[in-house]
């Protein structure tokens, strides 16, 4: 395909263009999916921010002999940090920043087919943040309850819980109302030629995570309705004091907050997916195993909500069978790290750094994944609940493998969405210290959770003090880098070098247009002959 | 430790070894292809036509280790469900913010007394919200759920004294809800739990005056000071005989602080609720007997 270049007469980069209305309004009422990414990007990076900034106070908090907060303020501190990383970042990041920016480029379409509906969404997801920080400041107080909002004691407790869980109702909304846009986008506005296997597998990822959207959100939704009536009417479906089941609600809640996982995690897969091939300059291996696999990772990863329970006091047959899927599910996981594995073999392999980004999700995914068989696995899940074991185990899926492959994507894709580029060496740096920062941080926990340290402990028994030394010293070398991180891209975005359009080298559709893209990406709706990881081989070293 | 310690950890460990193995497997290649097929070594990549054989074993050699893993936990999960019939039976209270334990004959204690080698059947009981019965040492774990019976069992192999965790976020004081496991030989278990006054070492509240005792082995000083600090409750000095301004049926009144209202207020703490507090005393009638009552007021009259 012939690359087309900036210097074309009527190209003009999208944000640059000038549209229906000036200025900011162009912004606020944009209907360009790039520009909707944009501001997605905005607001989940200040969230980003604020939840980690709390996360720090806490760590702060866990230094032996430096406590700042109270008890009720620390509970309030891990209940927001959790609500805000796990509904306004984690689950929307990578689907409405570059799903939004990319998704429409990646299959040959000039927007998503609901540009209107997507502005929507952001609308919903501003309004499901303010709700959730009004909550804070008024009406009793932050929420103490934690993300997961057990009943009875968010029925109990003093504090603001009905708007908090409305927050997340709306941000629910849209949620789904994002993935119907995904899944009807990627059905209606491929471009000819442009088969379901000839998908970019990054779009399989948001194709997958879509569907999660859509069956999953409704029920988070209509149970934190619940919440809300409980509170306010006494409608007694989860209080026990009413003959309501408090069981009933967690198993509501985790058929929901389980797949959110894979929410999160299915479209970061996608796009290390993506950049596999592009730096080993190789055709991914096993390009259907992959895109099936995130599909069979979406289907039954809807049925294993219950290993969140096993001690819950539920059945102890469907623990077994809990259990059992569980297993099961963390097959097709495994069978992506093999296909990304093979994809390096006999490559050749330049690791830049959205590469390093990508090598360091298979590691930190690795272990999440594997402490995840601890979880899964009955008798020691019995040991291990509810212990900092957990809460190493998702920060390392989460963070590790999720936030590691979104900074991945940010690496990768920064130059054709800024046109710049950022300082290389630098970002080599800035990764270093995150990494290192970060099992730092972590990995203690895996040990304090083993030796018997419960989560949600405001204090601790002695003998965790060394532990959470180490952890919150790494805690503070990870926070360093990551202003390192945001601090280099910023330099790129102002003072960088122009990015061409085509810097990687890779073969999907994207890499046609210039850096920037112009307002309608494609002059002309391309017409698709290969594959997407079809690489001209002798440009090697581009 | 107990004999659900082994059981859990033979597990564990074989987890963890297989998990190592998988993880330097895959760090080992992902560095070695990095570094081997470094572009500057090799600069035409070769594809690497897609095997059926490979892809069949990526599939079932993972299936066929997770399955063991799966028994493996199974096992022991059968083992932690499965409490003996000739269990000792320990009625386990779990309230914001103490733990109650309470032995067939009556017996109350804020530690939990087991003998040596025997069975022991901790039935979990929840007044307000969920909390976590947890032994890390016994590596047993089980939520107490109000309006749902729960337990959990095990049998203790050596003597001493561990900690019991709540592992179920419950509120303010989560992280303070502990008590103490302490092991000892049967004979002086069944003197203790006869009524012979036996202090064993490690024991929460030894050596303190027997109604401030009381306070805290029922937990009540997690919410109400001795002093006159305020904290979830309203501080107990200087209550006896003081005018207290209560909401009764949604009525405001004014009260004196009397043997009666304070028998009231603790066994049905919803009837008068003391104004500026919120209504979240659990009731006590299961953990304090008449009796006790009775010694809390006499304590609550000399505290001025
Ligand atoms: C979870 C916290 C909590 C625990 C535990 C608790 N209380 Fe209370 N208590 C309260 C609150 C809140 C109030 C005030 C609201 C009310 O009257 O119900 C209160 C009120 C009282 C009052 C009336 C005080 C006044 O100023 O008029 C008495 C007496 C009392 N509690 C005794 C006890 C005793 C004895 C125990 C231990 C068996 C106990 N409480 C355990 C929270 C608690
Ligand atoms: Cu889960
Ligand atoms: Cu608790």
């Amino acid at each position: 395909m012939a690359e087309r270049e900036t210097h074309e007469s009527d190209y003009v980069p999208y944000f640059l263009h000038k549209g229906k209305y000036p200025g900011a309004l162009g912004w606020l009422l944009a209907t360009d999916h790039k520009r909707i990414g944009l501001l997605y990007l905005a607001c989940i990076a200040t969230f980003f921010s604020v939840a980690v900034i709390i996360g720090v106070i806490m760590r702060i908090n866990m230094l032996p002999g430096h406590v700042i907060l109270t008890a009720q303020q620390y509970n309030a501190a891990f209940t927001l940090h959790g609500i805000i990383m796990v509904f306004l970042v984690v689950i929307p990041a990578v689907p409405t920043i570059f799903g939004n920016f990319f998704l429409p480029i990646l299959i040959g379409g000039r927007d998503m087919i609901f540009p209107r509906l997507n502005l929507f969404t952001w609308y919903l997801f501003v309004l499901g943040a303010v709700l959730a920080l009004v909550s804070v400041f008024f009406g009793g107080g932050a929420v103490d309850t934690g993300w997961t909002f057990y009943v009875p004691f968010s029925l109990k407790t003093t504090v603001n819980v009905p708007l908090a869980v409305f927050a997340v109702f709306i941000l629910g909304m849209s949620s789904i109302l994002t993935g119907i846009n995904i899944v009807t986008t990627v059905h209606q506005l491929r471009a000819p030629g442009m088969g379901f296997f000839r998908m970019p597998l990054s779009v399989w990822g948001f194709y997958a995570t879509a569907w999660v959207q859509i069956l999953a959100t409704p029920i988070i939704g209509i149970t934190m309705l619940l919440v809300v009536m409980e509170r306010l009417f006494g409608i007694g479906v989860f209080d026990p004091a009413k003959g309501g089941d408090p069981l009933l609600y967690q198993h509501l809640f985790w058929i929901y907050s389980h797949p959110a996982v894979y929410i999160m995690i299915l479209p970061a897969m996608g796009v290390i997916s993506d950049i596999f091939p592009v730096f080993s300059r190789k055709n991914i291996y096993g390009y259907k195993m992959i895109a099936f696999s995130s599909l069979a990772i979406a289907s039954v990863g809807s049925l294993v909500w219950g290993h969140h329970m096993y001690v819950s006091g539920q059945s102890d047959t469907a623990g077994i069978i809990f259990s059992l899927l569980t297993f099961l599910v963390a097959v097709p996981s495994a069978i992506k790290v093999f296909n990304w594995l093979a994809t390096m073999y006999k490559g050749s392999i330049q690791v830049e750094p959205p590469f390093l980004y990508a090598l360091s999700f298979i590691f930190l995914f690795s272990i999440g994944g594997l402490t995840g068989l601890f979880l899964g696995a009955l008798s020691p899940n019995v040991q291990l609940h509810n212990t900092y074991f957990v809460v190493a185990h998702f920060h390392y899926v989460i963070f590790g493998g999720m936030g590691f492959g979104l900074a991945a994507a940010v690496h990768y894709w920064f130059p054709k969405m800024t046109g710049k580029m950022y300082n290389k060496p630098l970002s080599v740096v800035a990764w270093l210290v995150v990494f290192v920062g970060f099992n730092i941080f972590y990995f203690p926990m895996f040990i304090l959770g083993w030796e018997g340290m419960p989560r949600r402990y405001y204090d601790y028994l002695p003998q965790f003090a060394t532990l959470h030394q180490v952890a919150s010293i790494g805690s503070f070398i990870m926070v360093a880098g990551l202003v390192l991180v945001a601090g280099n891209l910023l330099r790129g975005l102002v003072a960088g070098a122009r990015a061409p359009a085509n810097p990687w080298g890779g073969a999907t559709l994207e890499w046609t247009l210039p850096s920037p893209p112009g307002q309608e990406d494609f002059e002309e709706i391309p017409v698709i002959t290969h594959g997407p990881y079809e690489f001209d081989k002798k440009e090697s070293g581009a | 430790m107990a004999t659900s310690t082994g059981v859990v950890d033979g597990a564990l460990i074989y987890i963890l070894a297989m998990s190592v193995l998988l993880l330097f497997l895959i760090v080992f290649f992902m560095i070695y292809f990095a570094v081997r097929y470094r572009a500057s070594r090799n600069p035409v990549p070769s594809e690497l036509p897609e095997s059926p054989l490979i892809e069949a074993i990526w599939v079932i050699v993972p299936t066929l280790l997770v399955t063991t893993m799966f028994i493996y936990g199974l096992t022991g999960f059968r083992f932690l469900r499965s409490a003996p019939a000739n269990s000792l039976v320990v009625k386990v209270y779990a309230r914001q913010w103490s733990w109650l334990f309470e032995y067939d004959n009556g017996k109350k204690s804020a530690d939990l007394i087991v003998p040596l080698g025997k069975n022991v059947r901790c039935e979990l009981i929840s007044a307000d919200v969920i909390h976590g019965f947890y032994v890390p040492a016994f590596r047993i774990q089980q939520d107490a759920v109000p309006g749902l019976a729960t337990y959990a069992w095990f049998n203790a192999t050596t003597m001493g004294s561990y900690y019991i965790l709540c592992s179920q976020y419950c509120g303010r004081r989560h992280s303070a809800m502990i008590a103490k496991l302490i092991v000892v030989p049967p004979d002086q278990f069944e003197a203790w739990r006869q009524g012979k006054k036996i202090e064993f070492t490690g024991a929460s509240y030894a050596n303190m005056p027997a109604g401030e005792r009381l306070l805290y082995e029922r937990g009540c000083v997690s919410c109400h000071s001795l002093e006159d600090n305020k904290m979830m409750g309203p501080p107990f000095k200087g209550l006896f005989g003081s005018q207290v301004v209560v909401t009764t049926a949604g009525v405001q009144r004014t009260v004196v602080a009397d043997s009666a209202y304070i028998h009231k207020s603790i066994v049905d703490p919803g009837a008068d609720i003391v104004s500026g507090f919120p209504n979240t005393m659990p009731p006590s009638k299961d953990v304090v007997s008449e009796d006790e009552i009775g010694r809390i007021i006499s304590y609550l009259k000399g505290l001025k």
